[in-house]
């Protein structure tokens, strides 16, 4: 239960290479944060800092309020779970669960006790004599786990742990990581490439782009109401549209996209100002024609299991779509259709952060 | 799946045969030969006798002059492993952490001394190491020392220029197994509360101690056998097996006594080889499987 700030903090590395420009970052006792990026946006090298691994260039980090600047990795109490598991191969698994607590000086008796805890948390018991070459990828990041769990750290920073197991094995271990890390209350950073993985973990996610962060809040808030446009195009599909303000009056405006006209009810907008927008290709809905909003061909029908994936040409111009698979029948291609979304599903293009 | 492309009709027979050739022609026959040799009587002016006998092996078995000449050999050939794992682990280590482009510089340096004979090395030690020598001069100029060192035909000397011999073989393999090590394990254990000695000593030489094993082996073995730097380091005063053989063939021409003492030797190192692998598989095997 412990409360994480980092600020300022800045890594620059011998050639002038900055991996890390500025980051702020509060993380709630007993939060879970998700560091979410392409390689090379600098998580990882923030993760080490925060581990000590990385001497900062500037910057703080503080963990309840104490400086950890220039205190050595094994003094920071950091649970770290690294890519490559990064266990100990000469070692079997009960004694590389116990490795901390010996570091530790736990007497005998709590450390049996806690290795055993540690273990049934993360369901291996009956495995602790096993050396790692004898367990599979899933069991080896289990043991990373429990050896982590095993100490009580601080904080536990988890560095791409998934990127090595297979996608239903994941997703398993996103929801029981996820249980196991509410259920202790520990502060969490993760660190991901994966979508997928920092929405269903995190209450917040740090969106990262060129060595800062580009967007910051929970998971739904960064999908659906950036702030900004990288965020927007990052995370899942959207459609980019631009059109032209054509009228403005009594809190409506009249956008021209392509060769269709939208109403818009925002009426900020100047009359002849060229804006783009975007659409979520779940947002779009198919419909009667007589109640629609737009008329669209189905250029490309794909069947993905859950959902059925469309791109339609319409008067707006190529869109991508998403229909739920509720086993209804769907329309051939060539088909014309009817298609509509709601007003408030229109994102105007923000103010550009970090990306172009 | 390579398994159903392999069919055996002959021909690997035939394409391994140059190298068959060689090995049996210029290692195996010879070998035997020498076996062979060892049992058969001696007579100082009748030369080789006709027949077999255990004769020089119960000479050699019943002569304390042997025993000590087997005790300095090993003695040397452990001195040497021994100096060799102290200097050439860390000297690993340091490679490992090294820039790449530093690295290929370093082992040009290490591995270079490689690609000159043996005897040239080791007339150079010779000369750095004699009465007037380098080391001696420099020892004396900076007050270090009042008289010269005796290094050239003692066992300090052939230490040294064993050392220097035999080190590269270590470095590479400790090297490999540097090279399988997952880099992030040293982090983890420092993050789970290890300060830098207790993660090299429990999680970095652990794993590194197959290579060492292996390399000492190597450096055992080639330091036990070696010739050429005894000989001409040694001299007479510090006289091992293979130096003893050298004279039994050479200077009393007794061919048996000195075959004898050769298969011995070899008998000798094949023991500690076999010890020491069936030591690493038992202890190693579930490790690193």
């Amino acid at each position: 239960m412990s409360k994480l700030s980092i600020h300022g903090l800045v890594k620059t590395y011998a050639g002038g290479f900055q991996a890390v420009r500025g980051l702020d970052l509060e993380v709630e006792s007993g939060e879970f944060i998700s560091l979410l990026g392409s390689s090379g946006c600098g998580k990882t090298t923030t993760l080490q800092m925060v581990a000590g691994f990385v001497e900062p260039t500037a910057g703080t980090v503080r963990v309840d309020g104490r400086d950890l600047a220039g205190v050595a990795p094994e003094k920071r109490d950091m649970g770290v779970v690294f890519q490559s598991y990064a266990l100990f191969p000469h070692m079997t698994v009960a004694q590389n669960v116990a490795f901390g607590l010996q570091m530790r000086k736990i007497r005998r008796r709590e450390l049996d006790e806690r290795v055993a805890e540690a273990l049934s948390m993360v369901r291996l018991s009956g495995l602790e004599s096993r050396y790692p070459s004898e367990l599979s990828g899933g069991q080896r990041q289990r043991v990373a786990i429990a050896r982590v769990l095993a100490i009580r750290p601080r904080v536990l920073l988890l560095d791409e742990p998934m990127s090595n197991l297979d996608a239903k094995l994941r997703g398993e271990m996103h929801v029981e990581l996820r249980s196991l890390q509410r259920r202790l209350g520990i502060t969490t950073i993760l660190v991901t490439h994966d979508q997928v993985e920092a929405m269903t973990m995190s209450d917040r996610i740090a969106v990262m782009a060129k060595g800062g962060i580009a967007e910051l809040g929970t998971p739904q808030q960064i999908y659906d109401r950036p702030n900004s446009e990288f965020a927007f195009k990052f995370l899942g599909l959207t459609n980019e549209l631009s059109g032209q303000v054509l009228s403005v009056g009594n809190g409506t405006a009249s956008v021209r996209v392509g060769q269709a006209c939208l109403p818009w009810k925002d009426a900020g907008l100047p009359v002849g100002k060229d804006i783009r927008f975007f659409l979520r290709p779940e947002r779009i809905r198919l419909c009667p024609i007589e109640v629609a909003r737009c008329r669209a061909s189905v250029v490309t029908r794909l069947f993905l299991g859950g959902v059925w994936f469309y791109e339609v040409e319409s008067e707006l111009g190529s869109l991508r779509m998403t229909v739920l698979n509720a086993g209804l029948a769907q329309p051939q291609e060539g088909e014309v259709v009817g298609i509509t979304w709601n007003d408030d599903d229109l994102q105007l293009a923000g103010a550009e952060v970090g990306h172009g | 799946m390579a398994d159903s492309f392999y069919r055996p009709n002959g021909a690997q027979w035939a394409l391994s045969s140059p190298a068959l050739a060689l090995f049996l022609g210029l290692l195996v026959v010879p070998l035997a030969l020498t076996a062979l040799l060892s049992f058969s009587a001696f007579h100082e002016i009748h030369g080789i006798q006709v027949g077999h006998t255990l004769g020089n092996y119960l000479d050699i078995l019943s002569d304390g002059y042997y025993y000590e000449l087997f005790l300095r050999t090993g003695a040397m050939a452990l001195g040497t492993t021994a100096i060799c794992v102290l200097l050439g682990v860390p000297e690993a280590i340091v490679l490992y952490r090294m820039r790449p482009m530093w690295q290929g510089v370093f082992f040009v340096v290490i591995l270079g001394p490689l690609l000159i004979s043996v005897v040239v090395r080791t007339l150079g030690w010779s000369i750095l190491l004699g009465r007037e020598g380098f080391i001696n001069t420099a020892l004396m100029s900076l007050g270090l020392v009042d008289r010269p060192l005796l290094l050239m035909f003692s066992m300090t000397g052939v230490l040294i220029a064993l050392t220097h011999v035999m080190i590269p073989f270590m470095i590479i393999a400790v090297w490999t197994s540097l090279q399988k090590l997952d880099g992030q394990v040293e982090h983890a254990a420092r993050s789970l509360g290890a300060g830098p000695l207790t993660t090299f000593r429990r999680v970095l030489l652990p794993q590194l101690l197959p290579g060492i094993l292996s390399g000492s082996i190597i450096v055992f073995t080639l330091s036990a056998s070696a010739f050429a730097t005894p000989a001409l380091i040694g001299g007479r005063k510090v006289k091992v097996v293979t130096t003893a053989i050298y004279d039994e063939f050479l200077t009393s021409l007794d061919w048996p006594l000195g075959a004898a003492v050769a298969v011995l030797l070899l008998l000798g190192i094949l023991l500690v080889v076999i010890g020491s692998n069936r030591f690493m598989e038992r202890k190693y095997r579930q490790v690193f499987a």
